[in-house]
């Protein structure tokens, strides 16, 4: 309907895309054309440039990296429109938003609703800004898929808190600069008895080894805490609400894991596309191998009703005001193919798509192998594909409880 | 499910009430009984008809609402839900058809009898087991068909054809020019092998080379959605049993290993919904739509698939007496799955249309 669109048009919104347009002109490095944002991931050290940095801060005084956060808070104070038109442009010229990390997936938004007007003004604007990186400290040793069964415990000083236990797989913990943390208050209740704090990573009796994984990085670390003090006014809610607040945190961490955030970020190259320059096909463009192309087939026929699904899960929740059951499958849905994706890519590659180092492999080669082996975590973390299973079977299809 | 507007929300809750309270399974096994060649009720598809759902895509201006495909599609849902027996499906696909490829001519004279159900039409594509477009060697010569279809569906209770031949898609009226052979499928539904004799035939001119497969693409995802809800039907009917059955002192439902399956086929459901109101949606945009449509066909074919082998195992054997509803999904999914295009046939053609 044609005149519904127009009618949707709002000159304020032109008059934004132009704001946007000259913003990137002035602002945007040419030479930053098509790069990543070194921030958006869990690994690696910033390192950045000056031009990343520049970028970042240009960004970051504008809010736009968060752009539909409170300006208050130091976000953009977009609505979801403008949001988009800024999104739009900055794809348009091969930009990317130089803000990003767990502090903008998970912890802001959390902290944004369940922080105390004092902490909301310490800690959100540095994140907006790019200036801090937040790190999560929620599993341990004995407290994996059974995350309540977490020891780590902060006693009771007075003016602080002394902290003292082992957390482990924090992403990104070596280079982070603070840690948002569940942590146990009260020994006597298993779920009431846990807080959810924050902790200056440089704090005297903070340390963190990296653990090295198979896929030769080491984007996860063991951190331990010894009489660490933490102050009272870095508790979140109040104590013994950590539980709600933590698992608040990880539907973020869900809906960014399995897509949901961005779809864009879902669509590689299609699996057909790279398997045509490795395998021979007749004149019609068919691959000769119809037992691999009828794998690709059958793969790329669901990642795309997986996509339609995101999609739906999203219109769902905006239209119903809540989140849509189907999300709870999003995650377990979206893993799996991508771990099925890059064992086809494999097997297209034959061994050259196995390559560990070495100039004879391309980069592209040796990210999907790294990728391969890192992309067997997602089926764990975040809640592992079981867990999801068991949140599926209780909470959205009313199975009982084993009694 | 989709975002619906008012209207849609309406349609899907009429055709809900009505399928849930007068057109329950039992209604299907009615027919069953009766065993009459057309194997569904006449008066509960004039009914149906009188609701509006035979001209559902039909324009308004022939005697439809002209309300679109995924408006259809959650019609043939809820029917799909309690296997109500019909020719809408295929009435409804020759309706498409004609508003693609009809003349005005066409358009007049049979639109507004197949809205209002006095006519009930089917297609007649194949002319073996397979769905193979590529084989047909039906053919007319000074406006005389002649030709031998297989497994036509609906086939006994049909007053028009649309048939593929050689060079284009024909409308036929049922003379005695036509023959019908008998065809019986394990979803006790009507289907004939049907023989055409030199009958009188009208072309469809318009729609272009492609009409064959844009009709087929509309079957698709109509077949799709009656699919959806076969698919749906088994789920909660199976989901209910573990919540009722109990073995070793427990409710099934407690046990993880079947906890766990279920989340799968929740998951699969999903995603079979996701790829089949995409379909419909897509028919209705009028983009990409041989894509979506062999998306949701090939979705709908795997995840029923799965789902109506699982609901017989899930019930265990009570779910292989002819007493229980679950088998009769069963034998209609697989008549579905063959139709329009199979597993192998769709996957086949997903990989031609992204160039590899």
């Amino acid at each position: 309907m044609p005149a519904q669109l127009e009618s949707g048009v709002n000159a304020n919104d032109e008059l934004f895309r132009t704001e946007v347009q000259q913003f990137l002109a002035a602002n945007f490095p040419e030479d930053l054309k098509g790069k990543g944002n070194p921030l958006a991931g869990l690994e690696g050290p910033t390192n950045e440039t000056d031009q990343q940095r520049k970028w970042r801060e240009a960004v970051g005084q504008r809010g736009w990296g968060t752009p539909t956060w409170p300006k208050e808070y130091g976000g953009g104070g977009l609505s979801k429109a403008q949001a988009k038109i800024l999104d739009h442009e900055m794809i348009k010229v091969g930009a990317f938003n130089p803000i990003g990390g767990m502090g903008v997936m998970m912890f802001g938004p959390t902290l944004l609703e369940y922080g105390d007007e004092k902490q909301k003004r310490e800690h959100i604007p540095p994140i907006c800004r790019g200036e801090i990186r937040w790190c999560q400290g929620y599993s341990e040793p004995n407290a994996g898929s059974d995350l309540a069964n977490l020891q780590t415990f902060a006693a009771d000083k007075g003016d602080h808190y002394l902290v003292n236990g082992q957390k482990t797989w924090t992403s990104g913990g070596q280079w982070a600069d603070k840690c948002f943390a569940i942590v146990r208050t009260d020994r006597s209740d298993k779920h009431n008895g846990i807080s959810f704090m924050l902790i200056d990573m440089n704090s005297p009796g903070v340390e963190v080894r990296p653990i090295t994984m198979i896929s030769g990085t080491s984007p996860f670390c063991e951190t331990f805490f010894t009489d660490v003090k933490v102050p009272k006014k870095n508790l979140v809610g109040e104590e013994g609400q950590g539980w709600t607040i933590g698992k608040r945190l990880l539907q973020h961490e869900r809906t960014n894991i399995s897509g949901g955030g961005s779809l864009a970020g879902m669509m590689g190259q299609s699996v057909g596309a790279i398997a045509k320059k490795y395998c021979e096909a007749d004149s019609d463009g068919a691959l000769y191998d119809k037992v691999l192309r009828d794998k690709i087939a059958d793969l790329e026929i669901r990642w795309n009703s997986f996509l339609h699904t995101v999609r739906r899960a999203l219109q769902e929740s905006k239209a119903q005001g809540g989140v849509s059951e189907i999300s709870s499958v999003l995650k377990k849905l979206g893993t799996k193919l991508s771990q099925e994706r890059s064992e086809l890519l494999i097997e297209i590659r034959g061994l050259q798509g196995l390559g560990w180092e070495g100039e004879q492999f391309t980069d592209g080669e040796l990210e999907d192998v790294r990728g391969w082996l890192f992309g067997k975590a997602a089926t764990i973390y975040g809640g592992s594909t079981e867990i999801q299973n068991n949140i599926i079977a209780k909470r959205v299809l009313g199975m009982l409880d084993h009694q | 499910m989709a975002v619906l507007n008012e209207e849609q929300e309406m349609l899907r809750s009429m055709a809900r009430d009505w399928a849930t309270n007068e057109s329950p399974i039992s209604e299907f096994r009615k027919v069953r009984a009766a065993g009459e060649p057309k194997a569904y009720n006449a008066d509960s598809y004039a009914m149906m008809a009188k609701m509006g759902w035979a001209g559902i895509i039909i324009p308004e201006a022939h005697g439809g609402s002209d309300f679109g495909f995924l408006s259809a599609g959650l019609v043939v849902e809820e029917l799909g839900k309690t296997l109500t027996a019909s020719p809408l499906v295929v009435s409804t696909i020759v309706a498409s058809a004609i508003v693609l490829g009809g003349s005005d001519q066409q358009k007049a004279k049979w639109l507004p009898k197949l809205a209002s159900g006095e006519t009930v039409a089917t297609l007649a594509v194949d002319e073996g087991p397979h769905y193979d477009p590529s084989a047909i060697e039906t053919n007319v010569s000074d406006g005389k068909l002649t030709g031998k279809k297989a497994f036509v569906h609906e086939a006994h209770g049909a007053d028009l054809f649309l048939v593929a031949a050689k060079d284009g898609l024909y409308l036929v009226a049922r003379d005695d020019s036509v023959s019908l052979v008998t065809r019986k499928l394990t979803d006790q539904r009507s289907h004939a092998d049907v023989s055409f004799n030199g009958a009188a035939a009208e072309k469809l001119e318009g729609g272009g080379v492609s009409l064959l497969d844009d009709v087929l693409d509309r079957a698709r995802v109509l077949s799709a959605a009656e699919m959806l809800g076969m698919a749906q039907a088994v789920f909660d009917t199976t989901l209910d049993y573990l919540t009722q059955r109990v073995q070793f002192n427990q409710v099934l439902a407690t046990f993880q290993a079947l906890q766990h399956r279920m989340a799968d086929l929740f998951a699969d459901l999903a995603q079979m919904r996701s790829a089949v109101e995409a379909g419909l949606q897509a028919v209705d945009g009028g983009f990409g739509v041989a894509r979506a449509a062999t998306i949701a066909k090939a979705e709908a074919n795997r995840v029923l698939n799965v789902i109506s082998n699982q609901g017989i195992q899930l019930h265990g054997g009570i779910g292989m007496t002819d007493e229980y509803d679950v088998g009769f999904y069963l034998k209609r999914a697989r008549v579905l799955e063959a139709s329009w295009g199979s597993t192998s046939y769709l996957r086949n053609r997903f990989a031609l249309l992204s160039g590899y």
